[in-house]
């Protein structure tokens, strides 16, 4: 685990915060109706079900889950509260782990990617444009040099709060006028970046719906625009996800995916009381690993995604 | 990855097929379809449970008629049961007061700022009010400003504190202002926060109490998950808050949150949003929304916006034109103006029943016309008006002047032809729009 692979106390009391609140009877639940018992019953089953349910695990996955619980039971044969507890973390990190390959993430940046560009899209009001501020202390704190580029041009206020996210962690801002062309905006901050020989490029897009397919092709061509200064531009396009969506995420991920090549997911809003869980059965489904999640509105509250203490976190531990 | 709920319910009720009477045994496929749909739905656990608990209880025992098919019944049962659980005929606000004072809360990004900007504009648009709008998000990066830009779209005033961080004495105060400058209404927007924010939930406890609003509105997002009912829960017993408002309704979630928070708190969803621009408000139908949950298609609000965009005078006078086959170029664009203005037209094609699945991964928006347009609009008015004077050089003209290509120009002069026949056949403006949408598609590669 890298240097901020780790989460340390503060931040992991306040992921905890309100996973806690409703899910300290579900370990006690799984106990009571596994006691005695050699092997998963309905009951356990039901308890199961429900836990994953309610943290928007979604059917499909959920079953999943369920039955590869089963078939390790029943290889397995007996089991007591405590194995139950681990085989579970063990499956539910299987399903994330399969893609993720960057437990170790410490913002460091490939070496013959200069700038690094990082396009984040996603729908309104999910927390891009505060994961960006988050971001761009995290790359500035590990030493790099950021450059912002405020690509919402759309909705009201969008330039001055990132404006203001810019300040606050004392990184430029390439900005165009309200109701400007987005792609011009991404065109001119790459541009700069160039000059100014910046390491890393954050794009901030407007929030869209994934069903709108004229902004879904605004999309690509914000993109293919970029290309026209960082050849392989952008190197990250980093899916948001509010973290008390529901089974609307995957339609979400599929159709950002669709018009962009999605290939980092963020979660937000992990610090209260919604558990995220659809995020298991995106990453999944798609492949694509979850790189960072967040954790409240100020400066610091970013990490890096790690399996563990997300599952950790799933089952109030 | 979902299937459409319809289409599951549709595969499960077959089950029931043939069948004399619900019984316990023959019902419980279709049960266990409808819980899985709900929630997929992102309808809550329990409530998913209690749900099809009742329509169990009411579908037992009863005898098929033998006009009715099972399934039919069935779906009556479910349809029915739902929407009496969003709640009979939609509520209004209370706006009695003078002035009268609404406050909004909610958690971030729910869409607060957004909703008060519309509301502000419905009242003052549609009720004759003299709105106030009121930044009480003194937290995040440019709230204010955001709030303020929309005031000027809208031509609303926004009452700020500069650099004040309090927003209960913003409010006490803007409601102050109001009264002494003859403001009759008071939008209160607030920061969003988490249920589990102890220090934010007396925040707005505390501006509650200071203003005593006569409407308080919780905004949530429609996309929400399983932990729609523990905020609005949390909310609710904090502020008793007196209806919520369900956001982004123009996405295609199939909004079961709707279902789980009006069945934990019980209070009535008042408005929906559907759209960024500001006069995209709605008021909440429950029998709407139980159509959408359960994927039937939302027919009755298709044909309410069509009306309500359709001229009667208009329609008549092209009725005489389509007999007399007078109909015209110049009416066809007239015809897709029309439909423009009803809407997007995959919002108004998936309203539809049926239509919603084979539009979905249909490249077709409101671009759709455009090709269309642009032939038109490079034809001289007598071309438009009288079209059988288009022979060859006039259509490689207008080939050249729209920036398509004589075979296009061809095409839809064809197809206009073709839709004059039928239009003639019909002998109605009735089914027009259908019509103009396969026009408009086919006029596409
Ligand atoms: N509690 C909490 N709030 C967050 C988090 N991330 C973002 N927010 C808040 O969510 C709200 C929306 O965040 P924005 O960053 O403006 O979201 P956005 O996706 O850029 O929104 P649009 O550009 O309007 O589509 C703001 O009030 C943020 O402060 C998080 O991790 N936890
Ligand atoms: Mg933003």
């Amino acid at each position: 685990m890298g240097i901020f692979g780790v989460f340390n106390k503060a931040k992991k009391d306040k992921l905890d915060q309100g996973l806690s609140k409703t899910k300290e009877s579900v370990l006690q639940k799984l106990a009571r109706v596994v006691v005695g018992k050699s092997r998963v019953d309905d009951d356990v089953l039901d308890e199961l079900e429900e836990m994953l349910i309610s943290s928007d695990v979604g059917v499909e996955t959920t079953l999943k889950i369920i039955q590869r619980i089963e078939k390790r039971v029943a290889r397995d044969k007996f089991v007591n509260a405590d194995e139950l507890d681990r085989i579970l973390r063990e499956e539910i990190s299987g399903l994330l782990a399969e893609n993720q390959v960057n437990e170790g993430l410490d913002f460091e940046l490939p070496a013959d990617k200069k700038p690094y560009v990082i396009m984040v899209v996603g729908v309104n009001g999910v927390g891009k444009t505060t994961t960006i501020g988050k971001l761009a202390h995290k790359f500035k704190t590990a030493g790099k040099s950021v450059m912002l580029g405020a690509a919402d041009t759309f909705r009201a206020a969008a330039i001055e709060q990132l404006e203001i996210w810019a300040q606050r962690v004392e990184v430029p801002l390439v900005k165009q006028k309200m109701g400007s062309d987005p792609a011009s905006v991404a065109y001119d901050t790459l541009a700069s970046a160039h000059a100014a020989d910046s390491d890393v490029v954050i794009i901030d897009t407007a929030g869209r719906l994934h069903n709108k397919v004229n902004l879904m092709n605004e999309l690509s061509k914000i993109k293919k625009v970029m290309q026209k200064v960082v050849g392989d531009a952008p190197h990250e396009i980093l899916l948001v996800l509010d973290g008390s969506t529901g089974q609307n995420a995957f339609e979400q991920a599929r159709q950002f995916t669709k018009a962009t090549e999605v290939n980092a997911l963020a979660i937000t809003k992990l610090d209260g009381t919604a558990k995220g869980g659809v995020v298991i059965g995106v990453s999944d489904q798609f492949q694509i690993p979850v790189k960072y999640i967040g954790i409240g509105e100020g400066i610091d509250d970013l990490e890096p995604f790690s399996r563990t203490a997300f599952v950790d976190s799933l089952f109030g531990k | 990855m979902f299937e459409n709920l319809s289409e599951k319910l549709e595969r499960s009720f077959k089950l029931l097929k043939g069948q004399g009477q619900i019984t316990e045994i023959n019902v419980a496929e279709t049960l266990k379809e409808v819980r899985r749909a709900l929630l997929d739905a992102d309808v809550n656990f329990k409530t998913a449970k209690t749900f099809t608990e009742t329509v169990k209880e009411k579908a037992l025992g009863q005898n098929v008629l033998t006009a009715v098919k099972p399934e039919q019944m069935m779906v009556k049962i479910v349809h029915d049961e739902l929407t009496q659980l969003m709640g009979g005929a939609s509520v209004d606000i209370n706006t009695k007061g003078n002035p009268a004072v609404i406050l909004i809360a909610g958690l971030q990004g729910s869409g607060k700022t957004t909703f008060s900007g519309k509301l502000a504009s419905l009242v003052k648009n549609k009720r004759s009010k003299n709105p106030l709008l009121v930044a009480g998000d003194v937290y995040r990066p440019a709230a204010i400003n955001q709030l303020q830009v929309l005031g000027e779209q809208i031509g609303v005033p926004v009452f700020t504190q500069e650099g004040s961080k309090d927003p209960v004495k913003i409010a006490k105060d803007a409601v102050k202002e109001a009264r002494q400058k003859g403001y009759d209404l008071v939008i209160v927007d607030t920061a969003g926060r988490l249920a589990v924010d102890e220090e934010m939930m007396q925040e707005i406890t505390a501006v509650k109490k200071a203003i005593d609003p006569d409407e308080i509105l919780f905004v949530v997002d429609s996309m929400t998950g399983q932990d729609a009912v523990n905020t609005a829960k949390e909310f609710n017993d904090r502020l008793d808050f007196d209806g919520v408002v369900l956001t982004k309704l123009d996405g295609d979630t199939r909004g079961g949150a709707a279902l789980s928070i009006r069945s934990v708190v019980n209070k009535p969803i008042k408005f929906v949003g559907t759209g960024e621009k500001m006069d995209a408000l709605d008021v909440f139908h429950p029998s709407r929304m139980a159509d959408r949950i359960l994927g039937m298609g939302d027919i009755v609000s298709l044909v309410e916006r069509a009306q309500e965009q359709f001229d009667a005078d208009e329609a008549r006078k092209l009725q005489s034109k389509i007999a007399k086959n007078q109909f015209s170029f110049n009416d066809f664009l007239s015809q897709i103006q029309q439909i423009k203005k009803m809407g997007s037209l995959k919002d108004l094609a998936g309203m539809i029943p049926g239509m919603g699945k084979a539009i979905k991964n249909m490249d077709f928006d409101d671009d759709a016309f455009k090709e269309v347009e642009a032939i038109i609009f490079s034809m001289t008015p007598e071309e438009r008006e009288n079209p059988a004077v288009l022979n060859g050089s006039r259509r490689k003209r207008i080939a050249a002047g729209s920036g398509t290509s004589i075979q296009e120009v061809n095409r839809l002069i064809k197809q206009f032809e073709d839709t004059r026949k039928v239009m003639k056949m019909m002998g109605q403006g009735k089914n027009l729009s259908k019509l103009m949408a396969n026009m408009s598609m086919g006029g596409r590669r």
